[in-house]
């Protein structure tokens, strides 16, 4: 690693992508003792039951199937389509929405329930107005990116 | 408690005035909903105002500094796209209420061009693209695809109700457009968020709409005539979903708020002779059959193919031309419903009329959730 001072380290995009000094990142959810439904990021309340106070803090799966998606052809200005923006059911609960990658933007070679992982990139080199780069969590086939080309 | 009535109802035809102010557009549909009734505003005992994009600019108010200052209780209400008939709601609440015999309920929006949806951030960078997309086509067409793949509804079965509610749209003056939209045009227009072509996406116009709404003695006084009863309305917001975190609801809160709304109505999805619902996208029209039970799970796919919804089938949906092809000003939509409903009741829809219709449903979603919908039923 550089020695740099003016390399900062890069930000997360959301609050629940967790950047440890030590180990992989990783995405952090709740999940509710009283009922079970799971949620990303930290709370205090449960939407499902309204239970208070009885929240634990889980690290959410990095594997899951891919529930539904569009392929997006028209975005604001600047960002790169098409794209395929998917929401993926994620092992163990909670459902995200995200980038898929590594995947042709064409309806017919994108499966309902292909099983997915969730893998952490620079966020296509986007950097906020003090110049901090960001890192994102985008959706990957299961399989190679080898077998996908 | 008695019933309410709509007893004045009208909307400007919707279109691009951009040298218009918003409470201009407001005062307008104003105006002829007096007109409608054979009011004037010094009849009106309070008004509710539905605007989003002025949400903070006290809306109702100004459209009174230009139709008459009568000094009577104004509300200005935002409920994303169902913020008109949220302003129809609760004006319809305080006459069922017994607190006024006649009220008013205004909507009204002036929208930019382009796509909906997304915007700066409040840290960070925009997540645009980068966590998927939030511009209301996409996850639109998500919903839509969630259809897919529960029952493989197809990109054409999607197209279809493009196709249709263009076509109604010919028969209305007040549509934004009135043109035949062949299959193959929509299916073959820009794609914005597959599987919602540009002829998919709703059209963003300015546009305005009102309701007088009185009391059972007040439409009694006044003659019962033109009178439209309100059998049910109710609002919901979207109740808690696995998926709720990634796919804003529309389906579960359409479905708490019908169920509402059939059972303090008294009546079934086979009693409604016509529906005007909320086709934001032409893949939300497809959900909303199912979600409001105009058919059986897994068929709506089949009622677009046969031609069920289409004015003349069994239930036409959307005689206006809907969203896609009347237009959406937001803060509109839900009131310019109420008056497209109570127009057929009326007999009054010319090439349109949805022949012997008696009992009529509006819906409209704002996302987020809010889900409005109103029951409607001739009187005479």
């Amino acid at each position: 690693m550089t020695q740099d001072k003016t390399m900062r380290k890069p930000l997360p995009v959301v609050d629940f992508l967790k950047l440890p000094d030590v180990g992989d990142p990783y995405l952090e959810g709740s999940k509710c003792q009283n009922c079970g439904a799971v949620f990303p990021g930290a709370r205090k309340t449960c939407a499902g039951c309204g239970t208070r106070n009885h929240m634990e803090t889980i690290r959410l799966s990095n594997r899951g199937k891919l529930y539904s998606y569009s392929i997006v052809h028209r975005s604001f200005p600047g960002v790169p389509v098409p794209y395929i923006s998917a929401v993926v059911a994620l092992e163990g609960g909670c459902a995200l929405k995200g980038c898929l990658i590594d995947t042709a933007p064409d309806p017919a070679k994108v499966a309902f329930d292909m099983p997915v992982k969730v893998v952490f990139q620079d966020a296509r080199g986007q950097k906020d107005k003090d110049g901090n780069s960001y890192v994102s969590y985008f959706f990957s086939p299961e399989h190679t990116k080898e077998e996908s080309r | 408690m008695s019933d309410a009535y709509v007893i004045g109802v009208d909307m400007i035809k919707f279109g691009r005035f951009p040298d218009r102010t918003v409470p201009e557009l407001g005062a307008e549909a104003a105006l002829m909903a007096l007109d409608d009734a054979g009011l004037t505003i010094n009849d009106i005992q309070a008004l509710w105002c539905g605007n989003l994009y002025q949400a903070s600019g006290m809306v109702g108010q100004r459209i009174l500094q230009l139709i008459g200052q009568t000094g009577i209780p104004v509300v200005n209400c935002a409920n994303a796209c169902a913020t008109g008939a949220t302003a129809f709601r609760d004006a319809w609440i305080s006459v069922k209420a017994g607190l006024y015999d006649c009220v008013m309920a205004v909507g009204v929006e002036q929208m930019g061009r382009g796509l909906l949806g997304g915007g700066e951030p409040e840290k960070g960078i925009s997540t645009e693209g980068l966590l998927g997309s939030n511009t209301m086509p996409a996850v639109f067409a998500t919903a839509g695809m969630e259809h897919s793949r529960k029952y493989g509804t197809t990109f054409e079965q999607f197209a279809k109700i493009s196709v249709k509610n263009h076509h109604h749209s010919t028969m209305n003056p007040k549509a934004m457009y009135q043109i035949e939209t062949p299959l193959e045009t929509v299916m073959n227009a820009e794609m914005i968020a597959y599987p919602n072509t540009k002829l998919m996406c709703s059209v963003n116009v300015d546009g305005s709409a009102a309701a007088i709404i009185v009391s059972e003695k007040k439409a009694k006084e006044m003659g019962m005539r033109r009178a439209v009863r309100v059998k049910a309305s109710i609002l919901s917001s979207d109740p808690y979903t696995e998926l709720g975190s990634a796919m804003p609801d529309i389906n579960q809160c359409t479905r708490l708020a019908v169920k509402n709304a059939y059972e303090m109505a008294g009546v079934g999805p086979d009693d409604i002779d016509l529906v005007e619902l909320h086709d934001c996208f032409a893949t939300a029209e497809l959900l909303h059959y199912e979600n409001l039970g105009l058919c059986g799970e897994g068929e709506a796919g089949r009622m677009i193919d046969a031609g069920e919804s289409a004015l003349g089938g069994r239930v036409p949906v959307n005689c206006s031309g809907g969203l896609l092809s009347k237009g959406h000003p937001l803060g509109a939509t839900g009131i310019a419903n109420i008056y497209e409903v109570s127009t057929h009741l009326r007999g009054e829809a010319g090439k349109r009329q949805v022949e012997g219709a008696r009992l009529g449903l509006t819906h409209v979603i704002g996302l987020g959730s809010a889900c409005a919908i109103h029951i409607l039923e001739k009187v005479n």
